[in-house]
């Protein structure tokens, strides 16, 4: 386990330094920062000045050693465009994206989960090709439709729910969550609905294809030979063989979700992170960017060795590996 | 464990034990879109407490079929399409899912060919034992453990307080078997379906599983139903052989018998095919041609393309078994010649 760990960190620090590379190299090709912060009015002695203040007279290595050393200590400096520290900003819009994809993937595998199980398990019957035909709408639809949709009936037309906006927060220490108002909780229903439709019926798919496979399996055949009652077979045997393909995928899609819940975000005026990014590109807003991109790198990173964690918890044979 | 198998010879006089299996005129059809295909074709078979009938025949001849009838586990689209299957007395053909679910398991067990697949990768040897059992015994968990514990000691498994934590990966394939097989003793079980459990394995392994299957078999009464294409097997393990061939059983008799004095013509070839330790020979007897595919079965006698002593009554008539030398035969050759 502690060299299965150490391999891992080493890998990790490896994907960190290449994406921060990445991210360092967007200020360089972006053009010349000093320009962008002064105005055109700047003498050549106050440019030289900014150079110098902002360490850009040194060399390339120096520049890129100093970015990393402050990025790993959560300093990506401050926003072009406000003035305000890149962290705090992004700090503050976290939470709510997090929330958000939280709540949608939950709603994805707990909707998603036993409709793949009851598509497989009763593949003739009217309820589950609607359900297979359905799924099909669900992947089809582009989210902003999906998410226009539920605004139009559930705010517009029933005014059931709020159609913008995150309701109210409380504050527990620096994270704000939204969870704990019942304003909040109303408010988040809808855009996480609209997140996790496309999520429901990849995972509703996937589990299918996967029961599928694993019914036909000898020791399904064998456990059916043994007298355990079909509800048992499906959802304690069959299942549970099912779902690591499932794990890494949730996995994967939260780091998506989290990184392109963009559109979502902006259809529901939601205040998280895809907003704030979609501002920064709007104004090149180049330090937020880059924090952004590391950090997204940074959860992708840290989703992969839950995954790997996981993957020992559900199947004892790749607890045996590590040892 | 190396155990002298003894036959106790039926005593006369006593009045006959219900059968742990009875089948008779079984049927199974498989209907595709080309028609429907006769897998199993009136068969009848009858298994007492304590005895191993094994079912030997080619890939094919429908042997795991009928095993898995009796279990009621055919795949679809086969069914059953005729005759009646009693276990231990009571019928299990004509039960809904629910109620074989409660036979399966309780009532007869089942061995199947391959010990590396035949267990859920994800649960400790103990967690699917502990499962069975309180399935089909009044016993809770430490009680249940405890008959686990004493199942795995039984099938002869060293160390079974540590193996009940153990997955099934960490047991070798000749273990696992011993797994299963004590799987399919968890609620002793009146009848086992053995379905080539010993196909998989080592041949040296193989025979610490028959030795085991035979003791088992004559400690507890139980009936056991040993579906192979090993000869050998049969030979060291089986009380009564019943030889099936597309579909039919052509023969069945004690095994003893049946070795030394088979009477079918298939049964005949067969035993010729087998090679003999003592005498030098540069090319293996075989039987020419193949068994006949589902949908291509000559009228009559389904082997008489391949029999050397076929005559036009077996291309015109279906022969049943009848009594012929000390077994039963079904061959016209016992049955009023073949013209």
């Amino acid at each position: 386990m502690l060299a299965f760990l150490i391999k891992r960190s080493a890998n990790a620090i490896f994907v960190m330094l290449s994406v921060s590379f990445i991210a360092f190299m967007i200020f360089r090709f972006v053009g010349d920062p000093v320009e962008l912060m002064l105005n055109e009015q700047a003498t050549q002695s106050q440019r030289d000045e900014l150079r110098t203040r902002l360490g850009l007279d040194e060399p390339f290595i120096v520049q890129f050693g100093t970015f990393v050393t402050n990025a790993a200590q959560g300093d990506f400096g401050i926003s072009f465009r406000n003035q305000q520290d890149v962290l705090g900003m992004i700090a503050e819009r976290f939470p709510a994206t997090f929330e958000l994809v939280i709540v949608a993937t939950i709603i994805s595998l707990v909707v998603g989960i036993p409709m793949g199980v009851i598509t497989a398990i009763r593949r003739q019957t009217w309820y589950a090709e609607t359900m297979q035909f359905t799924s099909i709408i669900g992947v089809s639809l582009p989210s902003f439709v999906v998410g226009i949709g539920l605004i139009l009936i559930f705010s517009v037309w029933l005014g059931w729910l709020p159609a913008f906006g995150r309701g109210e927060t409380v504050d527990i220490g620096w994270w704000s969550t939204g969870l704990l108002t019942h304003s909040g909780r109303m408010s988040i229903i809808l855009p996480a609905l609209s997140l996790s439709l496309f999520q429901i019926t990849l995972v509703m798919r996937l589990v299918r294809a996967e029961m599928l496979e694993v019914l036909r399996s000898d020791f399904i055949k064998f456990a059916r030979a043994r007298g355990i009652p079909a509800r048992a077979i499906h959802f304690r045997h069959a299942l549970r063989n099912c779902l690591m393909p499932v794990v890494t995928m949730t996995a994967m899609q939260i780091g998506g979700l989290i990184a392109f819940a963009l559109v979502t975000e902006t259809v529901f005026q939601w205040p998280g992170m895809g907003l704030l990014f979609i501002q920064a590109v709007t104004f090149v807003d180049v330090p937020i960017m880059a924090a952004y991109l590391c950090i997204v790198a940074l959860i992708f990173v840290l989703l992969n060795t839950i995954v790997d964690i996981t993957y020992a918890v559900i199947d004892p044979r790749l607890r045996g590996a590590e040892k | 464990m190396m155990l002298q198998p003894v036959i106790a010879p039926e005593s006369p006089g006593t009045a006959p034990a219900t059968p742990v299996l009875e089948v008779s005129n079984l049927t199974v059809e498989f209907p595709t879109r080309h028609g429907t295909l006769t897998a199993i074709d009136d068969v009848s078979m009858r298994i007492e407490p304590g005895e191993i009938l094994g079912v030997v025949g080619e890939s094919g001849a429908g042997k795991s079929i009928t095993g898995l009838a009796v279990l009621g586990l055919l795949e679809a689209p086969g069914r059953i399409a005729g005759g009646e299957i009693h276990v231990a007395g009571r019928r299990v053909d004509t039960l809904s899912e629910e109620e074989l679910t409660k036979v399966r398991g309780s009532e007869m067990g089942a061995i199947f060919q391959d010990p590396l697949t035949a267990l859920n990768p994800l649960f400790s040897v103990g967690a699917q034992l502990v499962e069975t059992i309180r399935l089909h015994t009044e016993l809770n968990k430490e009680e249940a453990r405890a008959r686990a514990l004493h199942l795995l000691r039984e099938v002869g498994i060293p160390a079974p307080e540590e193996r009940l934590k153990q997955f099934p990966h960490q047991f070798s394939g000749g273990m696992r078997q011993r797994v299963v097989i004590a799987l399919a003793l968890a609620a002793e079980p009146g009848l086992i379906i053995a379905d080539e459990p010993t196909t998989a394995l080592d041949v040296s392994i193989q025979a610490q599983i028959t030795t085991l299957l035979r003791r088992l078999c004559k400690e507890h009464r139980t009936g056991i139903m040993l579906v192979t294409h090993d000869m050998g097997v049969i030979a060291e393990t089986a009380d009564r052989v019943a030889v099936m061939y597309s579909g039919r059983v052509v023969e069945t008799g004690r095994v003893e018998d049946v070795i030394h004095a088979p009477q079918h013509p298939y049964t005949k070839g067969l035993m010729a095919a087998i090679p003999s330790l003592h005498d030098r020979v540069e090319t293996l007897t075989q039987i020419d041609g193949s068994m006949p595919r589902l949908n291509t079965r000559p009228s009559g006698c389904a082997f008489n393309p391949r029999c050397p002593v076929a005559g036009p009554r077996c291309r015109r008539d279906r022969p049943e078994l009848v009594a012929a030398g000390p077994n039963r035969a079904a061959c016209f050759l016992h049955d009023g010649g073949t013209q």
